[in-house]
C-alpha cells in the first residue's frame, strides 16, 4: 500500500503542516483511496517546510516540499491517483542539502511515525537494549561505549564511557540516570527534533546507560516550552512499559528501570548539571561547587549520571553497529557525527547531521547552499551564548571538538547561526551577553556583576558613546568572569565578546571612533532618509510611521524628521520605490541643514 | 479553596520533588500564582512560604499577575535577532503600547520576550497563543495583532 508521511515537528507545524495533513486526510477519505496516512518527525529540510514523503509499494520514495493545501490537492490528483510524480514540487534525494549528511542519530527522524512503537521496533528498535541486558555485562557495555570514542554532545565533549564508568564505580544501592533535555541555547533545537522525531531512541539510550551504571530510576528533564516533545515522550514511555521494554525485570532480566518526565520551568542555568539536579529536587536551579561530582553525590545524594539527549541518541546505534564501525566515522579525537541546527542568513537552513571532520565551509556552502540573497558572509556562530563567532578566514576549520575550541568558540550543543554583512558583530556580542547576564543565577559575583558591567560597556559602544579604553576593560573583565565563575554559564559567557574582539575588532573601533555601524543595525548610529529623486509622494511611509516622523503631501517629496524618528524601519519596509535609505556615520550635510531649519522655525 | 486545586495538592503531597510540578499545575489551573496558593503549597510541602516564593520567582515560567486574553511571545533567539526581532518589539510597542512583560490595560494582550521558539528557519517569529507566525516584518506583525484583537 502506498504510504504518505507528513513532517509534523514543531517547525513543520509552524510552517503549515497541519493544513497539509488535514487536506490529505479529508481528500483521501472522500475519494476513499487505499493509502495510509501517518505523521513523522522533522524531515530536516526546514527551509522547504511543509514537507511530505510518498512511499509507493514498489519502493519508490518521493519527497515533496513547500506545500500548501492547493499543491497538496494537486499531488493527490496527479501522483496518488494519476501515478505521476510532480517534478516541480519534488525535493530530489541527491539534493546537496540531503546528500552531504550522514544520519545516525537522526536516522529515524522524519522516517518513522514517532507515536508508533511498532515503527521503532521495525527499525531495529530496542535490539541494542536486548543485547545489553541479555548478552552483555554492564562493564562490557561501558567498554563498548569507551571504544566507540563517543563524547558528550551537550557541548563540553567529556568522554561518555568514562563518565559512565565513574558512576558505575560508586557503590550505592540507589543511583539515578538523568537525561538533560533542557535545551536552552537560543538558536538550537536539535534535542527537540530528536525527542519529537524519535523518542524511543532516547529512552533506549537511557535504559542502556542505566543498566551500565546500575541505576533503576531515571529522569528526563525537558523544557516546558516543548509540549509536543513531552507528549510524545510520555506516550513512548507508556508504550515501552506495556511491552516490558521499560519497568520491572525488563525482557525477563534482573534489570528494572523506570523513567519520569520532569518539565523544566525556564532557567538557562539548569542546563548545568548541578543546577539541573537542584531543579529536579524542587529548588532554585543554582549550581553548586564540584566536587562532589554528580557521579559521587547527585540527585537526592545518590550517585547520578547525566547525559545530553543527542549523546543518548548515539548509544543504541553504537551497540547495533559495533564500536569499531562507529569509531571509523569522524576524526582521531572526535568520533561519529554531530547534529546542528543550521539557521540565520543561510539559504537552506534546518536540522542537519554531519560527520565530524567536515569543514565549516562545506556546511555553510554545500549543505546550506550559501548566504541568503548572495550577500557577503560575515561569521558563523557556534555554541550560542557560550560559544563564539568564527570569521571567513577560519571557514576551513574542521568540525571537531578540539579544532573548534582552538578558534575560541566551542562545539556547543549544536546551534549554528550564519551571519551576513547586515549583522553587526558588536551587537551580536551585546545580544549574547544580555542573554547570559539575565540568565546568571547570581551566585558568583563575577558572573552576576562582571557580566552586567560588560553589558553596560557594550551598550555604550552600540550607542556610539564608547571609548577606546573600553576595549581593554572588556577584555580584562572577560578573563576575570571566566576565571571566577563556578559553572559553565559564567565560565563561557565572555566567549562571544572575546571572539568578536579577536576577529572583528575593527567593527568595535568603527563604532567608537567614527560612530559608524557598517551593518546598519545599531539604532543610535543610523538614520532613515528620503531619497528625493526616488520619492513619488505616495504617502505610504507617512501612513505607517507610528510617530509622525515621516510626513508630506500627496505627490510631493516626503521628509523624515530625525528628532521624532524611533528607527523602527516600518517606512523602509513599506516603501515600494526604494526611496528610503539608511545611512550611518557623520551626518550628511542636508540632514544638518534640515535640523538647522527646524530650529529656526521653532 | 476550590476543588480542583485541593485535588492537586493531595495528588502531589507525598511525591518527592513536588514543588515545581505543583507550581506548574497551579498556574495551568488558575492562569497565575497568587499569594494564597503559594502559601497552601508551602503548607503541603512542609516548606516556608518564602522558599516557595523564592523558587517561583527564580524560574521564568511563573506569573504573579493574571495573563491577558491573548499571549504574544516575541522570539529573541539568535536567528530571530539577526533577522530583525527588535523591529518586532518596536511594532508591538507602537501597536499595543506595552513593553515585554506587561499586559495591555484592557486585558487583551500579554507580551512576553522569549529566548527561542525553535522555528529558526522561519525567523523572525512570534507565537500568538498556540500559533507560530513566521517571516514577519513590523507591519505584518501589526496585522496579526489586529486580527487577533478583533472580536
Amino acid at each position: 500500500m502506498t504510504e504518505v508521511f507528513v513532517g509534523m515537528g514543531s517547525c513543520g507545524i509552524a510552517a503549515g503542516a497541519r493544513e497539509v495533513y488535514n487536506t490529505l486526510q479529508q481528500e483521501l477519505s472522500i475519494r476513499n483511496l487505499p493509502i495510509s496516512l501517518s505523521v513523522t518527525g522533522c524531515i530536516g529540510a526546514c527551509h522547504r517546510e511543509p514537507q511530505i514523503e510518498v512511499r509507493t509499494e514498489d519502493g519508490g520514495r518521493f519527497l515533496y516540499g513547500e506545500l500548501d493545501s492547493e499543491k497538496t490537492l494537486k499531488v493527490i490528483e496527479e501522483h496518488l491517483v494519476g501515478g505521476k510524480a510532480i517534478a516541480e514540487y519534488l525535493i530530489p534525494f541527491d539534493y546537496p542539502y540531503l546528500a552531504n549528511q550522514k544520519k545516525i542519530v537522526l536516522a529515524n527522524s522524519g522516517v518513522i511515525n514517532p507515536e508508533s512503537i511498532e515503527d521503532y521496533l521495525a527499525a531495529d528498535g530496542y535490539t541494542a537494549l536486548r543485547k545489553a541486558v541479555t548478552r552483555m555485562s554492564p562493564e562490557q557495555v561501558i567498554q563498548e561505549i569507551k571504544a566507540s570514542g563517543l563524547r558528550g554532545r551537550g557541548g563540553a565533549g567529556f568522554p561518555t564511557g568514562l563518565k559512565w564508568s565513574l558512576a558505575r564505580a560508586n557503590a550505592g544501592a540507589k543511583k539515578y540516570m538523568v537525561c538533560n533535555a533542557d535545551e536552552g541555547d537560543p538558536g538550537a533545537f536539535m534535542d527537540r527534533s530528536l525527542l519529537e522525531g524519535d523518542p524511543h531512541a532516547v529512552l533506549e539510550g537511557m535504559a542502556i546507560g542505566a543498566y551500565a551504571i546500575g541505576a533503576d530510576e531515571g529522569y528526563l528533564y525537558v523544557r516546558a516550552e516543548y509540549p509536543l516533545a513531552i507528549r510524545r515522550l510520555q506516550l513512548a514511555i507508556s508504550q515501552a512499559e506495556e511491552r516490558n521494554l521499560l519497568g520491572s525485570q525488563i525482557m525477563g532480566s534482573e534489570f528494572s528501570f523506570e523513567i519520569h518526565v520532569k518539565e523544566g520551568a525556564g532557567a538557562f542555568v539548569c542546563g548545568e548539571e548541578t543546577a539541573l539536579m537542584a531543579s529536579i529536587e524542587g529548588k532554585r536551579g543554582m549550581p553548586h561547587i564540584r566536587p562532589p561530582f554528580p557521579a559521587e553525590k547527585g540527585l537526592w545524594g545518590a550517585p547520578t549520571n547525566i547525559n545530553n539527549v543527542e549523546t543518548l541518541g548515539n548509544i543504541a546505534p553504537i551497540l547495533r553497529m559495533g564500536a569499531s564501525a562507529y569509531a571509523a566515522i569522524g576524526t582521531e579525537k572526535s568520533k561519529g557525527t554531530k547534529v546542528f541546527a543550521l539557521a540565520g542568513k543561510i539559504k537552506q537552513g534546518g536540522m542537519i547531521e554531519v560527520p565530524m571532520g567536515i569543514t565549516l565551509r562545506e556546511v555553510v556552502y554545500e549543505i546550506g547552499g550559501g548566504i541568503q540573497g548572495d550577500k557577503k558572509f560575515r561569521a558563523v556562530q557556534l555554541g550560542g551564548p557560550s560559544g563564539g563567532c568564527i570569521p571567513e578566514s577560519l571557514l576551513d576549520v574542521q568540525v571537531d571538538y578540539d579544532s573548534v575550541t582552538a578558534t575560541g568558540a566551542i562545539m556547543g550543543s549544536g546551534g549554528m547561526v550564519v551571519m551576513d554583512e547586515t549583522t553587526c558583530m558588536v551587537d551580536v556580542a551585546r545580544y549574547f551577553l544580555s542573554f547570559t547576564q539575565s540568565e546568571s543565577c547570581g551566585k558568583c559575583t563575577f558572573c552576576r556583576m562582571g557580566t552586567k558591567r560588560m553589558l553596560e560597556i557594550l551598550e555604550r559602544i552600540t550607542r556610539g558613546e564608547g571609548k577606546m579604553s573600553d576595549l581593554e576593560q572588556l577584555e580584562e573583565l572577560a578573563h576575570k568572569v571566566k576565571q571566577s565563575s563556578l559553572c559553565g554559564l559564567g565560565q563561557t559567557a565572555p566567549n562571544p565578546v572575546l571572539t568578536t574582539l579577536k576577529y572583528f575588532r575593527e567593527e568595535y573601533i568603527e563604532h567608537i571612533q567614527n560612530k559608524r555601524c557598517q551593518a546598519l543595525h545599531c539604532r543610535e548610529l543610523i538614520r532613515f532618509r528620503v531619497i528625493e529623486e526616488a520619492c513619488t509622494g505616495c504617502t505610504l511611509c507617512a501612513r505607517v510611521c507610528p510617530t509622525q516622523a515621516a510626513t508630506g503631501e500627496r505627490k510631493a517629496v516626503h521628509h523624515i524628521e530625525q528628532t521624532l524618528c524611533i528607527k523602527c524601519g516600518l517606512c523602509y519596509e513599506a516603501c515600494r520605490f526604494d526611496a528610503i535609505e539608511i545611512t550611518t556615520g557623520v551626518a550628511p550635510a542636508d540632514v544638518d541643514a534640515e535640523a538647522a531649519a527646524t530650529e529656526v522655525e521653532a | 479553596m476550590d476543588k480542583g486545586f485541593d485535588e492537586l495538592l493531595q495528588h502531589w503531597k507525598s511525591q518527592k520533588g513536588n514543588v515545581i510540578p505543583l507550581l506548574q499545575k497551579t498556574q495551568e489551573l488558575k492562569g497565575y500564582l497568587d499569594r494564597e496558593d503559594m502559601e497552601a503549597i508551602a503548607e503541603v510541602t512542609g516548606k516556608s512560604p518564602a522558599e516557595i516564593y523564592g523558587v517561583a520567582t527564580f524560574y521564568a515560567q511563573f506569573r504573579f499577575q493574571p495573563p491577558g486574553k491573548h499571549t504574544l511571545k516575541v522570539c529573541h533567539g539568535t536567528a530571530c535577532h539577526v533577522s530583525g526581532a527588535e523591529a518586532l518589539d518596536l511594532a508591538v510597542k507602537t501597536e499595543l503600547g506595552v513593553e515585554p512583560g506587561e499586559t495591555t490595560e484592557d486585558g487583551e494582550f500579554s507580551v512576553e520576550r522569549v529566548a527561542c521558539l525553535g522555528c529558526c528557519s522561519l525567523a523572525p517569529v512570534v507565537m500568538l497563543d498556540q500559533e507560530v507566525h513566521g517571516r514577519l516584518t513590523g507591519d505584518k506583525l501589526k496585522k496579526v495583532i489586529r486580527k487577533a484583537g478583533t472580536p
